[in-house]
């Protein structure tokens, strides 16, 4: 009797298991994208676990690679932000904002005639530093960064 | 299936400047519902890809901190009017949409 209450516990546990694994497969967004997303960059607490993440640990300041962000920003929801790079095969850039709870924002894959050049908009907490990364053809990174002071932050409730 | 994307891309020069608007809310996560008190699930494109004319040209990656509606602006040299654009987005819930539109 206790041996087949131990089998009957055994066997519902393992097909737990097994109903558990499937879901995880399941649950598992559709790839119509290439690339995974890179879940440890994304995630980093601060910039230079982020930029490690990334392959940036060390990247060398720029002037050839332009920030263009606003000096003041009065929506914190809404900070315009160009990045462009007159560096030479420049296949990548990546935007972190230091002072957000996860620095990463974005990151570019650029190819087939694609200018590294590119504009977008950025939710920021408090004042902070915003960074660009680019990086090279032959792996090696420059950053450039400027402060923008934000007034009313965009991740309040 | 998310809400269409509007996509405008246009020659200035040899150049094809291609704006993107997508429409998605870009929840954080990090904010609470004010009447419940429980934090509100992140909800964000993760992932998105631009085709020029059949080719793969901008591959990103995004989080969080991109704003609602998320607006991106690119430049593709060796483009043509005529040319299709194709815009794929994927987020974190799994959900995806593809639009496109056309070099003028």
């Amino acid at each position: 009797m206790d041996t087949l209450r131990r089998t009957v516990l055994k066997g519902a546990s393992a097909s737990g298991v097994l109903v558990a694994a499937l879901a995880a497969g399941l649950l598992k967004p559709t790839q119509v994208l290439a690339t995974e997303w890179n879940k440890v960059a994304f995630e980093a607490k601060d910039t230079p676990a982020a930029m490690k993440a990334v392959g940036a640990a060390t990247a060398a300041e720029s002037k050839d690679l332009k920030l263009t962000a606003p000096d003041i920003a009065e929506n914190g929801a809404v900070v315009p932000v160009d990045v462009s790079s007159g560096i030479a095969n420049t296949i990548s850039i990546s935007i972190f904002v230091d002072k957000n709870p996860n620095p990463l924002s974005a990151a570019f894959d650029f190819a087939n005639g694609a200018l590294p050049d590119v504009s977008m908009r950025l939710k920021m907490g408090q004042t902070s530093i915003v960074r660009a990364v680019a990086k090279t053809a032959d792996g090696k990174f420059y950053t450039a960064s400027k402060e923008v002071k934000v007034t009313a932050g965009g991740c309040g409730g | 299936m998310g809400s269409p994307m509007k996509i405008r891309a246009q020659m200035k020069g040899d150049v094809a400047d291609i704006k993107i608007l997508m429409a998605h809310t870009m929840e954080t996560g990090q904010r609470k519902d004010p009447k419940t008190n429980q934090a509100i699930p992140a909800h964000f494109i993760q992932q998105f890809s631009v085709e020029v004319g059949g080719k793969a040209v901008v591959q990103s990656q995004t989080g969080p901190s991109i704003s609602t509606n998320p607006v991106f602006g690119f430049k593709v040299k060796g483009a043509k009017a005529g040319d299709k654009v194709v815009v794929k987005w994927q987020d974190n819930k799994g959900d995806s949409r593809a639009d496109e539109a056309t070099v003028a």
